[in-house]
């Protein structure tokens, strides 16, 4: 989700939704996500009433709109698949400011991108109030295989450490007057490339080594903190409770 | 240092030989005892064989001829979970011994591994970064550190096993004067045995009363660091070389401690 910006992506703060154990948000997010896409696109005001509910939990959480707002960019791709939807889209087609649109397509479209957007800023909340830490252990308690979480956790550790030896390379080879801008250098580039692979691989074996030395079997031991109690999650289930309940106003309507 | 007199000795290697699978030999026939509480430095020219022998010590390596002992119990495979809590590694580089999110974690990482739980490892991981002056990052992750408050945290990693004898991998590579150091006043500090692994002959002589010079894979000399490093020849012979500038014959001798036994 974060890969190694973690950093950048997490807000420091002490609200209720800082405070609350990653499991329980994670475990919201999750409901909450469900409920927006389970919602068909043509019940259209419900989709505002979500954005709404979203708003509150990120004033609760003290994440300025801003924050947000810049952090949305790896949306743009799904942005641009729902813009063209309306032109490649078959069946019945209306006109909007002289453009031959597909109805069905338009209606694919809005869906995409309110379900999209509304997971892309759950996402962010969820990550700004949480320690990447915190995520790793949430989805520990949450009985995700240990193996991928331990591949998580490897993974944020050493992503900068690799990236800023992608960096280093790339110094060293500009200095010596490498200029990548031709196809016929690509070749330079992947041997790069191939390099860092075999240094990264490298590194994994040496990782492995240190750990074998302090006794490693296997099992990474429990990263330690407080566990959730009922009051946490009650607490979480308020944002998908309350989305379901505008789900099912909008069925019963 | 407080070991009871007559107690097995930290280290004991005998007529330890091993080829790579690849066929070439590595070690041949060494032999080394580290007592308890001594610091010596084990130095050597790039492909002597220091980094196949500190492998061994913890089984990382094995199959060759000859034996390791660790405060008396032979490494082996049945006593390798108890050789690895005794026998403390620090690597090269910081950043491949430190794979946890926070540095707290990763104090807590070995003594974890050996069962250790709550309050007890707790206090273990306080007291690790206590003895390396780190106990106030302990809830920073390791990549926010710099390098040499790394290699510190490195050090507490294994400190937190309270291991019965300290194996540092090159300690004073990289690090400023300042960060050198600072670690080599955490080294002193420490009542831990030592084998400090290193081509750095300054800060050998400024730790370790006693080195080791390990040559194509046999140990060529044994003796008080101050008189090894005053020998231009052997020096000379063995791809060793001081700083320009540096005769270890006028320092004034700051290692008191064990004395280097007689070889």
């Amino acid at each position: 989700m974060s890969g190694g910006h973690g950093s950048h992506l997490h807000l420091a703060g002490d609200s209720v939704l800082h405070r609350m154990p990653a499991e329980c948000k994670l475990a919201g997010l999750l409901a909450f996500v469900l409920v927006v896409v389970a919602t068909p696109p043509t019940t259209y005001w419900a989709f505002p009433a979500y954005a709404g509910l979203l708003a509150g939990t990120a004033a609760v959480a003290g994440v300025p709109a801003r924050f947000v707002g810049r952090r949305m960019l790896v949306e743009v791709p799904f942005v641009l698949f729902a813009v063209l939807l309306p032109f490649v889209a078959r069946g019945p087609r209306v006109e909007v400011l002289g453009l031959s649109l597909s109805s069905s397509g338009l209606v694919s479209a809005w869906g995409i991108l309110a379900k999209a957007t509304l997971g892309v800023v759950a996402s962010i909340l969820l990550a700004a109030t949480t320690q990447q830490r915190d995520l790793l252990i949430g989805l520990e308690r949450l009985r995700m295989p240990q193996l991928l979480v331990q591949i998580m956790a490897f993974m944020f550790r050493y992503a900068e450490l690799i990236g800023a030896e992608m960096h280093r390379m790339r110094v060293a080879r500009e200095s010596r007057g490498f200029v990548g801008r031709d196809v016929r250098q690509l070749p330079v580039v992947a041997q790069a490339a191939a390099t860092l692979f075999i240094r990264s691989y490298e590194r994994g074996e040496r990782v492995h080594l240190a750990m074998l030395s302090r006794g490693y079997t296997g099992s990474m031991p429990q990263l330690s903190s407080a566990s959730a109690t009922s009051a946490d999650w009650v607490a979480a289930a308020a944002l998908p409770v309350a989305a379901m309940a505008v789900a099912v106003a909008g069925w019963a309507l | 240092m407080g070991a009871p007199a007559g107690a097995a000795p930290s280290l004991e290697v005998a007529g330890l030989a091993y080829a790579y699978p690849d066929g070439h030999q590595a070690l041949y026939g060494v032999d080394l005892t580290v007592r308890r509480g001594e610091r010596v430095a084990l130095l050597g020219p790039n492909g002597a064989g220091k980094t196949t022998l500190v492998l061994h010590l913890n089984g990382i390596l094995s199959g060759g001829a000859g034996t390791v002992r660790v405060a008396g119990t032979s490494v082996g495979k049945g006593t390798l979970a108890e050789v690895r809590r005794r026998v403390g590694i620090v690597f090269q580089d910081p950043d491949d011994q430190l794979f946890m999110p926070t540095v707290r974690d990763d104090v807590a990482f070995g003594p974890a591994n050996a069962g250790v739980r709550g309050a007890e490892l707790e206090a273990r991981v306080h007291r690790a970064l206590s003895a390396v002056g780190m106990a106030d990052v302990a809830d920073r992750p390791p990549h926010h550190l710099s390098f040499g408050q790394r290699r510190r945290v490195a050090v507490a990693t294994v400190l937190a096993m309270d291991p019965e004898i300290l194996v540092l991998d090159e300690p004073s590579s990289n690090l400023d004067p300042a960060s050198r150091r600072e670690l080599a006043e955490v080294l002193r500090s420490l009542d831990v045995t030592i084998l400090m692994v290193t081509h750095d002959l300054p800060y050998a002589l400024d730790l370790c009363a006693r080195s080791v010079v390990l040559s194509d894979g046999v140990i060529a000399a044994d003796g008080p660091t101050g008189m090894l490093l005053a020998d231009a020849e052997l020096l000379a012979a063995n791809r060793l070389e001081l700083p320009y500038g540096f005769d270890p014959r006028v320092l004034p001798v700051r290692t008191a401690g064990v004395e280097a036994p007689t070889v």
